[in-house]
């Protein structure tokens, strides 16, 4: 039977629409205009190691805070009356499913300088206090958009986890605290690495939430990509170069993360 | 303990809605100042739906999520009967590759598709447009019907199949008969899935649009680079109530099938 014959039409479109662009990348970074071997825009990257850093210091700060904020989230609602259980998730979702740019858009008038929040704490004699355009923006736009992510996978792992073993483990001696330590944290582990790759991924490659959030002095990884091919300096074979890097990051990430959990089957996918 | 919980999500609410509500609240507002209300009206609203820019990106936005999340559900099913009739190592080479729009950043998947249309309008003479977007919706939409579809064949009981067969089916027969409704609710959620993900996108859309083809997305953006207009809070509040609509409906559809296999 040549039931496989039925895939080659998608077959032949992941070849023309996803692995000839991704060789296409690879070309950009490795060649000039002309088309000649070349390492100048791979080494070209190494200029903007600052701003490298930056997107990944303010992602891993993102993605710690939403791990440290989420937890207890899905803690209770798995653990929460059934009943209510999957209102309170979508009422917790519910932001999720906005545009991120409007999202985005509230906290830039929330943050502004004339924005609500320092108007009200000038009721208190308080501020005007510099928010936005600041990291700190940047990180609270990443942790706002993204704490979806952080809470979904850690709930699906959290609500599958036996209540009995919590009560074995009470009966045992274990007080709430060693409860949580030795077999909620532990059971929980592949909800936590999912977790982290799906925050910590689009929050480093990210260019809109440091454009609005950030201003223009908080460049991320994303706006140096994008200014290479939408921008004022357009350079394909250095944005190509600086996308390669990108890859190369968020692929280190996930196969660390993959080291901690064993248990395949139990990957969450969005 | 109880009660620590209880705040601690009412703290967590307030940080996830209180900033969609000053959304909604100034859609509102008669002048377009962002902290004082100064009255009430229904001004912006009006406006939003005699902006012929948001029109018109509205229904670009529709069309290319129908047309994107049809075709990649019927690319997607298809691939997805021939990839579980696959041996294991091209299986898992088929897969791997699925898998790469899901697992790179949004804007590397952008950035490729962008520079393999611009090698190709150059020398086919095309512009970027909803060929583009359509292409480059179905290319991050199909994996992602891929991967809704392929475990309901592993639930699947295989001897169904056989079974219809040996009663006479012939193949295709036995395949509308009995393949089709077991895989049918990863289809459905595939479909929803590829729809959704289309209407929302803006990283990918952003860099495969041309001039003439911008999706609602693209505007809200260029609409929040420039001055600030209440506009986009009447939009925001519009599109806020359909999300809720829609995720009730849904709610409510879900729960009642859960009662019904009760029964």
């Amino acid at each position: 039977m040549k039931k496989t014959l039925i895939s080659s039409p998608y077959i032949v479109w992941m070849i023309v629409f996803i692995v000839v662009p991704m060789a296409m990348v690879a070309y950009f970074a490795f060649t000039d205009g002309n088309g000649n071997f070349t390492l100048e825009y791979i080494t070209e990257v190494g200029q903007y190691s600052n701003i490298f850093v930056r997107s990944i210091w303010l992602a891993a700060i993102a993605t710690v805070i939403c791990l440290v904020v989420a937890y207890p989230v899905a803690f209770i609602l798995a653990t929460m009356n059934k009943r209510h259980q999957s209102t309170m998730l979508m009422i917790v979702m519910l932001p999720m499913w906005m545009n991120f740019l409007l999202r985005t858009y509230a906290w830039m008038t929330l943050l502004g300088n004339n924005g609500i929040i320092n108007t009200v704490l000038g009721y208190f004699g308080l501020g005007p206090y510099k928010m936005l355009n600041t990291q700190g923006a940047v990180v609270l736009g990443m942790v706002y958009n993204y704490l979806p992510y952080m809470i979904l996978p850690l709930y699906s792992v959290m609500v599958k986890i036996d209540k009995s073993l919590l009560e074995a483990a009470q009966d045992l001696g274990c007080n709430s605290k060693k409860v949580l330590f030795k077999v909620v944290l532990p059971l929980s582990l592949p909800g936590v690495t999912s977790g982290i790759t799906m925050v910590f991924v689009p929050a480093i490659s990210t260019f809109i939430i440091s454009r609005m959030l950030g201003g223009g002095s908080n460049l991320l990884i994303g706006d140096l990509i994008e200014m290479q091919f939408l921008g004022n300096s357009y350079n394909p074979n250095l944005g190509a170069g600086i996308s390669l890097v990108l890859m190369v990051i968020v692929l280190l990430i996930m196969t660390i993360m993959n080291q901690f959990d064993s248990d395949d089957e139990d990957r969450v996918l969005i | 303990m109880k009660k620590i919980s209880k705040i601690y999500m009412a703290l967590l609410l307030m940080f996830l809605y209180v900033p969609i509500f000053v959304l909604i609240v100034f859609s509102f507002n008669t002048t377009k100042s962002r902290t004082v209300f100064e009255g009430f009206t229904f001004d912006w609203y009006v406006r939003l739906f005699q902006n012929e820019l948001i029109l018109t990106s509205l229904r670009n936005t529709v069309i290319i999520s129908v047309a994107a999340a049809t075709l990649s559900t019927i690319l997607g099913t298809a691939a997805a009967i021939g990839i579980n009739n696959m041996k294991k190592f091209p299986k898992a080479v088929v897969m791997n590759i699925n898998n790469l729009p899901i697992i790179n950043p949004e804007i590397v998947t952008g950035v490729s598709l962008m520079l393999l249309f611009v090698f190709f309008a150059a020398r086919m003479n095309f512009n970027f447009g909803f060929g583009t977007l359509i292409i480059a919706h179905i290319t991050f939409d199909v994996p992602y019907v891929i991967l809704n579809v392929m475990p309901k064949f592993r639930q699947m009981n295989p001897n169904l199949y056989e079974a219809a067969q040996d009663l006479g089916c012939n193949s295709f027969k036995a395949f509308i008969k009995v393949v089709l409704p077991e895989i049918m609710p990863g289809i459905v959620s595939g479909f929803l899935m590829s729809f959704t993900f289309s209407l929302d996108d803006f990283v990918v859309s952003y860099f495969t649009s041309g001039a003439t083809s911008q999706t609602l997305p693209i505007t809200i953006y260029s609409m929040t680079r420039r001055k600030v207009s209440p506009e986009i809070n009447a939009l925001s509040t519009i599109i806020f109530l359909v999300v809720v609509v829609v995720l009730i409906v849904k709610n409510i559809i879900e729960n009642r099938s859960v009662k019904e296999e009760v029964r």
